[in-house]
């Protein structure tokens, strides 16, 4: 009876769901816990709890959410990056008698938390930060359109997050790789909570994401100040616009094949089941078709990054603008005819294969004319070798490679001999680092002065540039060597010792992006102690183009004090060579959003049912449910929503920012 | 009609501040053209199926399935204002947008699909007699 009872209460949690048989996990627990309790007790001390919640978790300013969820990303890349190097050192270690020191139980959970946390929790992120902090600046706007809906986006991300990191110290997470392929993945095979994490956090985040693509897409559309037609845009938010198209257009498919994936493994239908005339090849065509496009909405920013940078350190109008911007239009729909390629091998046939191998290569034509439009806007150019700068020449060095290999893949010929070897894994890292990653430092460096009023420290900025570009091409290029000598995937132990010197070169190369890491942490520390030093008073550091440079730096709450009216594709530079007078008076009233807490307490109650659910908990399922439509219903009564901000204040911030231009001349 | 300028429903006002630019909005007439013709268009399949009048079913399921498609296309036209005015041409480009994207899906689909059955369970029964 009492064994019910705790049963009904507890669900399938039990005292050993907690792993504390394993000494690494309980040594990164106990690391993790004096950590987390050393920060509340900071928090506590320094009386930050208050101003954290009042300033940031509440606050709709699109600024301060973009910097939230840059902070998001930071965070869960260490994480991220903590798994690639247990990997690394583990197929260094794992060769003959000697068996590493991961589990096969462990090594699975790592490989697969790697890849969804870089994706969902890393990448995803650092790209929404950057479009939520700059787009609004770019298109002359006062914030996004729909605030409030904004701040219930991050949080729904970052509950998604904390689902993730919950199951390192909770039960376990799931050890299917990072798409949970079935029937691996379904309730016969993996019975445990592990894909159910897996399930629950990605449904909560991917809410997030949905939303937050609606919301910049509107905003795009509807929020652009006058004068701005489609092709006076700034291409990043073209390549935001074009993202947001393909977030809104693919993530439903994710959440429609895990909400099938959860309903074999809940209540026992068969949609990907071996048996019951469920389909699992139906789980790989449809996760794909989201999958594809996910990897556009990830380098699609980073392409906006590159033209940003490339255009404003070569100190000329950008290349090609009316090519760049289709080329952005055909990788859009392209982007939804080659998710096959992911599985060539596992059997559509020669027709199939051919059209989809074609597809992909024609998917190389648009890319390589924004590599061309980049180089010729550099052509004939004074290029400034700032970081951001440094950044795009190294991304085009390495990235072209990246595409290269990706065309090789494409040949179905030659996939069926690479499928799902290292070489798969070394080209996708080299298109993602030398794509994403590096456009999201250039981004980071580039935009830093603009959110914080200060530039980055240049010396600790070129020692994490290097040690990530060395170290990527150490890390990854033994990895190709090994595909194309037919190592496969996601092997946690070798028998064949000739192997071994590879897998310890790419060991180095990750020790070495270790180190760069570790040198873009110090830079963001050395910054900040010497940001008076690396003050920027204009608002316009780099001699930038597009029209967040117009503002201050950091910009106040509101933007801009006055909507600008458009002339110019480069609306700043344009401004700037009109010599146009910046207003100093006549400030009027500025209607701004209110801040509010409905975001945070509706997103912690997703993560509760979440978790109810994972453990089989129904009552507090049910109960988190009932309260979550209680405050989200309660919300719409909430009609304090918005407030002025007086004409007094804003003169009083303007005519600070005129005192600090006249002082710097 | 008098009632013809008489735009919009109740709850337009609660948008408060912040005008429908390009927002287009139906008539008296628009509606009730759209109203009949729905019913026209659910009443004719509907009549066919039970009462019987072509005997071939292949047929009767053409013809359900064109009104059917029809049917779409007049509740776009009516009650959801899809002209290339709207919204500066937004609407009309995201719903040509979202056709190509759920063609490419779903047939991409079948014929990826029917590929893979057809190569990798050969013993499966086909459905439909694919």
């Amino acid at each position: 009876m009492s064994d019910t009872l705790i049963k009904t209460i507890f669900g399938r949690l039990t005292l050993e769901s907690f792993p504390i048989h394993e000494p690494i996990v309980l040594a990164t627990f106990v690391v993790v816990a004096l950590g987390g309790v050393a920060l509340l007790l900071a928090l506590t001390y320094f009386k930050l709890w208050g101003y954290l919640w009042k300033e940031w978790f509440t606050s709709v300013d699109h600024k301060k959410i973009g910097i939230m969820y840059m902070v998001l990303g930071l965070v869960m890349l260490l994480r991220g990056f903590a798994d690639a190097i247990m990997m690394r050192l583990q197929q260094a270690m794992a060769f003959g008698a000697n068996e590493g020191y991961l589990n096969a139980h462990h090594f699975d959970q790592i490989f697969t938390a790697h890849g969804v946390i870089m994706i969902f929790f890393v990448a995803m992120p650092f790209v929404t930060g950057l479009m939520n902090y700059v787009v609004p600046l770019q298109i002359g706007a006062r914030d996004v359109s729909f605030p409030f809906l904004n701040n219930f986006s991050f949080w729904m991300t970052a509950a998604g997050a904390v689902i993730v990191m919950a199951s390192l110290f909770v039960g376990e997470f799931a050890r299917t790789g990072w798409l949970a392929m079935a029937p691996l993945s379904g309730l016969d095979y993996s019975p445990d909570v592990g894909v159910d994490y897996y399930i629950w956090a990605l449904q909560v985040a991917g809410v997030g994401t949905l939303l937050s693509g609606v919301n910049l897409l509107a905003t795009i559309v509807k929020m652009r100040a006058p004068g701005m037609t489609m092709m006076k845009m700034p291409v990043f938010t073209w390549s935001a616009l074009v993202t947001n198209v393909l977030i809104v257009a693919a993530f439903p498919v994710l959440t429609a094949v895990l909400a099938m994936l959860s309903l074999d493994r809940y209540v026992g239908t068969n949609f990907f089941t071996n048996t019951g005339g469920g389909n699992p090849m139906m789980y790989v065509n449809m996760i794909w078709i989201w999958g594809h496009p996910e990897v556009y909405i990830l380098i699609l920013p980073a392409f906006g990054i590159f033209s940003e940078v490339v255009s404003t350190f070569s100190g000329k109008r950008l290349f090609g603008y009316t090519s760049m911007i289709y080329a952005l239009i055909v990788i859009c729909i392209l982007a939804y005819l080659v998710w096959l390629h992911h599985f060539f091998t596992m059997g559509s046939g020669a027709s199939v294969n051919s059209f989809f191998g074609i597809t992909t290569m024609i998917i190389s034509i648009p890319t390589g004319a924004k590599i061309f439009n980049w180089l010729f806007t550099m052509y004939k150019g004074r290029i400034r070798f700032e970081l951001p700068m440094m950044w795009s020449i190294a991304f085009m060095l390495t990235f072209v490679i990246g595409g290269m290999t990706g065309v090789l893949l494409a040949v179905p010929p030659a996939d069926f001999v690479l499928h799902n070897s290292l070489f798969l894994i070394a080209h996708f890292h080299n298109v993602i680092i030398g794509g994403v990653l590096f456009g999201l430092f250039a981004g980071i460096n580039y935009w830093w002065p603009k959110a914080f009023g200060f530039k980055l420290d240049k010396k600790w900025g070129l020692v994490s540039f290097w040690c990530w570009v060395v170290g990527f091409w150490v890390a990854f290029t033994p990895l190709y060597i090994l595909g194309l000598m037919g190592v496969t995937r996601r092997l946690r132990h070798f028998d064949d010792p000739s192997l071994q010197i590879w897998f310890i070169i790419a060991g180095i190369g990750a020790a070495i992006i270790a180190v760069g890491i570790a040198a873009f942490l110090i830079q963001i520390f050395v910054s900040v102690r010497n940001r008076e030093q690396l003050r920027d008073f204009t608002g316009d550091p780099w001699d930038g183009r597009s029209l967040e440079w117009a503002t201050s730096s950091p910009p106040p709450e509101y933007n801009f004090a006055f909507t600008p009216v458009i002339h110019d594709l480069d609306a700043w530079y344009d401004m700037k060579s009109r010599e146009a007078a910046r207003p100093t008076t006549g400030f009027r009233d500025i209607h701004m959003p209110k801040s509010t807490g409905a975001g945070v307490i509706l997103a912690g109650l997703s993560a509760v049912i979440a978790m109810a659910m994972i453990w089989y908990i129904w009552w507090l399922a049910i109960l988190g449910f009932v309260g979550l439509l209680v405050v989200a219903i309660g919300h719409t009564f909430n009609y304090d929503r918005d407030f002025h901000i007086p004409a007094e204040e804003v003169t009083r911030v303007e005519n600070l920012r005129t005192q600090a231009l006249a002082a710097r001349g | 009609m008098s009632a013809d300028t008489h735009a919009a429903g109740p709850g337009h006002d609660a948008h408060g501040h912040g005008d429908h630019g390009g927002a287009p909005h139906g008539t008296r007439r628009s509606y009730l053209t759209g109203f009949g013709l729905s019913v026209l268009l659910t009443a004719i399949p509907f009549a066919l199926v039970m009462g019987n009048f072509i005997a071939n079913t292949q047929v009767v399921i053409g013809i359900c399935m064109a009104l059917a498609l029809v049917q779409i296309v007049v509740h776009m036209i009516y009650f959801l204002h899809m002209n290339s005015k709207s919204e500066s041409g937004w609407t009309l480009m995201a719903l040509i947008f979202t056709i190509i994207i759920v063609v490419i899906a779903l047939a991409g689909t079948l014929w990826v699909m029917f590929h893979m059955n057809l190569n990798m369970m050969p013993g499966m029964e086909m459905p439909g007699g694919m």
